[in-house]
């Protein structure tokens, strides 16, 4: 997705993803990125909290209107209710 | 909550954490990330308020759509009461993706419109194959999408990765 959002702003479109991946998206380089460090799945807020959602869509809303220059990065202020899930993506076996 | 162990990045490195699985099960020769030095940038043609918004998702319409990996257009009125997302590499752990507007936020769009801080959503949203080849992507999807939104007149893309 990425890559796609460097076509479209080569070619006139300005993008700006919204994701969760913070070092996929940061390292294929992106114009403009709003991170939410949630568990893959809901990069544009929790399920059932439209006041979340809208807000996090605000944020990205705000950062096409503000950047001026590329690999602009804003993270969303939201935490995930619990950490379990950072430790258990692809988890080794031991 | 548990506290978080601060001698390690605080945010998930999936690019550390797929190359450490794949190579404790024997493969070798570990995926090569896209990566550029270099990042585009386009300014804003239009206010904010003057422009046509479109959404662009890994979502796939159907389980067989999902099997023909292919970028597509689909209206967004009605908004989709479900999308297909299983083939896609979430946290089918933690959560769920049954709340459409968690990955693609037809009516949070639509109320930034209604509010006058955006024009309009596009009529339809777009969807895009995750492939592991760079090479699709950028031969073959990336241009496939400017071309479908270039048809709908978009001004500016919100892009969500699931």
């Amino acid at each position: 997705m990425s890559l796609v959002a460097r076509h479209l702003e080569t070619n006139g479109i300005p993008t700006v993803v919204i994701g969760s991946a913070k070092d996929i998206v940061e390292q294929c380089g992106v114009p403009r990125f709003v991170f939410t460090d949630f568990p893959l799945g809901n990069p544009c807020g929790k399920p059932d909290d439209p006041t979340m959602q809208s807000a996090i869509v605000g944020i990205a809303l705000d950062l096409l209107e503000s950047a001026r220059h590329s690999r602009i990065t804003v993270q969303t202020p939201f935490n995930w209710p619990t950490t379990d899930w950072r430790d258990r993506y692809m988890q080794l076996e031991t | 909550m548990t506290e978080f162990d601060t001698s390690h990045r605080v945010f998930v490195s999936y690019i550390d954490k797929s190359r450490e699985y794949y190579l404790a099960r024997g493969y070798g020769n570990p995926y090569r990330w896209a990566h550029h030095k270099d990042v585009p940038f386009s300014p804003l043609k239009k206010a904010l308020n003057k422009s046509r918004v479109a959404l662009v998702t890994t979502a796939a319409l159907t389980k067989e759509s999902a099997a023909t990996s292919e970028v597509y257009a689909a209206p967004t009125e009605p908004p989709p009461a479900v999308l297909f997302t299983e083939h896609r590499s979430w946290d089918k752990a933690a959560t769920h993706t049954r709340d459409v507007e968690t990955f693609l936020p037809i009516r949070r769009v639509r109320e930034f419109a209604a509010a006058g801080r955006i024009d309009n959503l596009s009529p339809h949203f777009y969807g895009v194959p995750t492939d592991f080849s760079q090479r699709r992507t950028i031969d073959k999807y990336a241009p496939e999408l400017l071309d479908v939104c270039r048809a709908d007149a978009v001004d500016l893309a919100l892009l969500v990765p699931l």
